[in-house]
């Protein structure tokens, strides 16, 4: 079984059907190990029980990264590969990449009111994050702008890739913006070495918010298929509908209904 | 190189021309400019402080009105297919492209940058800092705009689609622009942030063309 087995959409559709339910056993169980673990970690000395946050907001940060990793990938496979589909891979992570971003953005401004005293505040991490969720939002608009579906898949890689080049540049030019501005105004939790209590439970929440992904994404990449043959016969059916008409009442002046983007 | 010379000569000749479109750039920037004072008060020592940032802010939304024509009016009149057949590689035709726009609106806004600047009651030095980081900078927003305008054109949807992408993407040209235009005000070392600056243009020249010719060649059909 290679990636280009699954070329076939029915091949992958009857794959994915089968292993759906066991990847969604395996979230559920190490999301529930991984909450478990959370409510039983120490509270921090400094930060009480408000730590627990970091638990999840730092899986959701990361994956925020991944997601843009995973969506390069499809990109590539959708313009060299030219993979059937990897553009519906890209199109079904987007929405889950974005949710994934504004729940680090979200979660990290209720850890930073009680910490920092503020929801908000323009730190360089902070704020390349928020430009990331606007990048998704922009990618998303992209592929919701345009009818075509294999048209927007080639704008939204080209874009996908420039994007991944882009955002280490603007992670960089946003750190040395923010130092220029006001350096180390940021409580930083204890630096590098996180305490045993903490890491296990981190890493498995890591693990739990990862196999999420993986099951939302085959499960939307489904969803996506299946939305695509519903369009493409709901198209068919209208196509058999006006010919019928044209052939039956013969009004030639009457504008044919025009299918697909121009 | 003929046929580059040739489309550089065309593009500015349209662009200068009744409905080119490159002076309401110009006419745009110094409307943004004239509005600020409106927002912030009549305040000069404010206005002189935040001076480089409203000139550059004006600068990045004026290139950003007028990119959206860069590919689309050649689409509409057919010119756009005969450049995407043509022998010359798509990307050495895109380049030359962003340049002649940026020849035709980039150029006069650094023009109009001591006016403005007049207005904002910056002196000598902060003006020519703010003319000079502009100089250096606004080639890039026009090259990582080029991927907007060919993504814009390839599907149909210009201006807002254009702008929600183009804009996250000029963010570090922004940053350092300003940084370099600040730290030239306030004597502070201007070469970091202004290498920087030049840097971020050169990556642009790179990516732009690659990024804008793979939209065209794989958008139109």
């Amino acid at each position: 079984m290679t990636l280009i087995d699954l070329a076939n959409p029915s091949k992958f559709l009857s794959l994915t059907a089968r292993v759906l339910p066991w990847l969604a056993a395996a979230t559920a169980i190490v999301l529930a190990i991984g909450l478990y673990q959370s409510a039983a970690a120490p509270d921090d000395y400094q930060q009480g029980a408000t730590v627990k946050i970091m638990f999840i907001h730092v899986p959701n940060a990361w994956l925020s990264m991944l997601v843009w990793g995973v969506m390069s990938l499809a990109a590539l496979g959708t313009l060299v590969w030219r993979h059937p589909l990897a553009d519906v891979a890209a199109k079904a992570a987007a929405p889950i990449g974005a949710a994934f971003t504004f729940l680090a953005l979200v979660t990290g401004a209720l850890w930073g009111r009680p910490m920092w005293g503020t929801y908000w505040e323009w730190d360089a991490r902070l704020t390349s994050v928020l430009i990331l969720f606007l990048m998704y939002l922009g990618l998303i608009a992209l592929w919701r702008a345009v009818e075509d579906p294999s048209r927007a898949a080639r704008a939204g890689a080209v874009l996908t890739l420039v994007g991944a080049i882009n955002l280490p540049i603007i992670k960089f030019s946003v750190d040395w913006w923010n130092t220029l501005h006001q350096p180390a105004s940021v409580m930083r939790l204890g630096g590098p070495t996180l305490d045993r209590a903490f890491l296990v439970p981190l890493l498995v929440m890591a693990a739990a918010f990862s196999l999420l992904f993986v099951t939302l994404l085959l499960a939307a990449m489904r969803n996506e298929i299946l939305r695509r043959r519903l369009r493409s016969l709901q198209m068919m059916q209208a196509r058999a509908f006006s010919s019928e008409v044209d052939t039956g009442s013969h009004e030639g002046n009457a504008p044919k209904p025009k299918f697909g983007a121009a | 190189m003929t046929v580059l010379a040739a489309l550089i000569r065309r593009d500015i000749r349209i662009a200068v021309r009744v409905g080119g479109g490159a002076l309401i750039g110009v006419l745009f920037f110094l409307t943004v400019v004239v509005l600020m004072p409106f927002a912030v008060g009549p305040d000069l020592a404010l206005l002189t402080r935040l001076g480089p940032a409203i000139l550059w802010l004006g600068a990045l939304l004026a290139s950003l009105l007028t990119l959206d024509r860069l590919f689309m009016a050649d689409h509409e009149d057919g010119s756009l297919d005969l450049i995407v057949m043509s022998r010359t590689p798509l990307e050495l035709a895109c380049a030359t492209k962003a340049l002649a726009h940026w020849i035709a609106a980039g150029l006069p806004l650094i023009g109009a940058t001591p006016v403005l600047g007049l207005l904002l009651n910056l002196d000598t030095r902060s003006t020519a800092a703010v003319a000079l980081t502009l100089l250096a900078g606004t080639p890039a927003l026009t090259f990582t705009g080029m991927i907007g305008a060919a993504l814009a054109v390839t599907l149909h949807r210009g201006g807002l689609l254009l702008a929600v992408l183009v804009l996250p993407l000029s963010i570090p040209v922004l940053i350092f622009g300003v940084a370099a235009s600040q730290a030239a005000i306030a004597g502070q070392s201007f070469g970091a942030p202004f290498s920087i600056l030049c840097a971020v243009s050169l990556v642009s020249f790179v990516i732009g063309p690659f990024a804008a010719a793979a939209c065209l060649r794989h958008g139109l059909d």
